[in-house]
């Protein structure tokens, strides 16, 4: 695994982790949440590498 | 507290299940093996990571087939889907494998080249995952993939593709397209080790003809061609004039640009001394201005919206209400092919290439595609390899 991939795990990692957080504090916005949810659905994947 | 807690899990869980229930079925093509029945010329499979070890255990490692004949002569390969979503490559390659034999001189047949774009789909344009060719024996079903290769597999694209050893400036989609990335590299992008794999082989067992088989849209002018550079033009002009003649049907030959790098028909002869040709057949179903992307049209070529631009000619193919089926488009390959090999062994009598068993144009066109693949279930045990 060369630098360019291990920055872009953890740039992955990182986005995982903000919009996790993003997802946990939506108090009121359904919708809100339903979108964080779906972006974080691809960062979630390629970081488990589930294939 | 309790009401925000319970909208986040339904909402978590719908997502986890759409989530779930759309990847099964592009989990089940991405791991779906077609079986070929090795024919009577077959006397080698081996994995292309043979020739580059960094492919060993990807899905771009894909099945090399070798057909050596009874007497010595020249070598030629073949390689079907280099885009994966020009299928008719495949299945002349297929055809090849399970009906030739070899009189004379060897034939290294690659129908996957491009194995991972095969086990991918095309986001957004919803392609079929799957068609299925009739035969006397039933339907066989074959992969429909992608152009490039899967992105899972070759994650992160660059932001420009920077080609090898031209250094090029090419679209940053290009890495994962394997007609870009010749001649490659053995710890390169991954398109490029599966490139530099079929250099290897070209170079080390002195290959003499190389054959890229394609399809490409009616409203694109580079179409129902070979593709030729200066060294390899002569033949194709000869085969190009003999099968108008002789069959019937129309393959002009373009000219290979010198200034576009990265294409099998310009580095393939730049980088060694085998002679390249890149086919195209018509493949209405590529066209952006057609109805659904169905299985029928993959097959059949048949579109209205094609018609009605081709009576305003707009197409660089003759099309009318017959379409341009798949029977035809394989057909042309293969005939291509044997007169290829054809004018290459009265060129050079000393290497000669002889082929026996595999259909024409005409056979094709009358019989279909189908006539011509063999039942996996009652092949010989140990004849059927999976790709």
């Amino acid at each position: 695994m060369n630098l360019v991939m291990i920055a872009y795990y953890a740039l992955s990692a990182y986005l995982v982790v903000i919009l996790g957080w993003n997802f946990v504090r939506e108090k009121k916005k359904a919708d809100d949440a339903l979108l964080y949810l779906l972006v974080l659905l691809p960062l979630l994947l390629r970081l488990l590498r589930i294939k | 507290m309790r009401r925000e807690l319970l909208i986040k899990t339904s909402l978590a869980i719908v997502v986890a299940l759409i989530a779930v229930l759309g990847g099964i079925d592009l989990y089940r093509h991405r791991h779906f093996q077609v079986p070929i029945v090795c024919g009577p010329g077959v006397t080698k499979v081996e994995k292309l990571s043979v020739h580059v070890p960094g492919l060993e255990g990807s899905l771009a490692d894909t099945q090399v087939f070798t057909l050596e004949g009874k007497e010595p002569g020249g070598k030629v390969i073949m390689l079907g889907s280099s885009h994966a979503n020009e299928p008719a490559g495949t299945l002349a390659s297929i055809i090849v494998i399970e009906n030739a034999v070899v009189d004379q001189g060897t034939v290294i047949v690659i129908p996957y080249f491009n194995h991972s774009g095969s086990c991918a789909t095309r986001p957004g344009d919803g392609y079929p995952l799957y068609f299925d060719v009739p035969t006397d024996w039933g339907g066989k079903r074959f992969r429909m993939g992608n152009r490039d290769a899967a992105p899972l597999e070759a994650w992160p694209d660059p932001d420009v593709y920077i080609h090898y050893p031209e250094r090029q400036l090419l679209s940053y989609i290009d890495v994962r397209n394997v007609n870009r990335t010749w001649p490659g590299r053995p710890n390169g992008p991954l398109m490029e080790r599966v490139t530099r794999g079929a250099m290897e082989i070209m170079r080390r067992q002195k290959v003499d003809l190389a054959i890229d088989l394609h399809g490409a849209e009616t409203m694109f002018p580079v179409t129902n061609c070979i593709v030729a550079p200066e060294k390899s033009m002569r033949i194709a002009t000869l085969a190009s004039l003999t099968v108008k003649a002789m069959e019937g049907f129309e393959s002009h030959v373009e000219s290979s640009p010198t200034g576009f790098r990265g294409l099998s028909h310009r580095e393939i002869g730049d980088h060694s001394d085998t002679l390249p040709f890149l086919l195209e057949a018509p493949i209405p179903f590529l066209d952006q201005p057609t109805g659904p992307k169905t299985e029928q049209l993959l097959l059949d070529g048949k579109d209205p919206f094609l018609l009605s631009l081709s009576r305003k000619k707009k197409l660089f193919v003759p099309y009318d209400e017959t379409g341009w089926p798949l029977d035809k488009r394989v057909g042309q390959h293969l005939s291509v092919t044997l007169e290829i090999l054809r004018q290459f062994s009265k060129k050079t009598p000393d290497r000669p290439i002889r082929l026996l068993g595999v259909p024409r144009y005409g056979e094709v066109v009358k019989n279909g595609v189908g006539r011509y693949f063999h039942d996996p279930a009652a092949a010989p045990s140990g004849s059927v390899v999976l790709n």
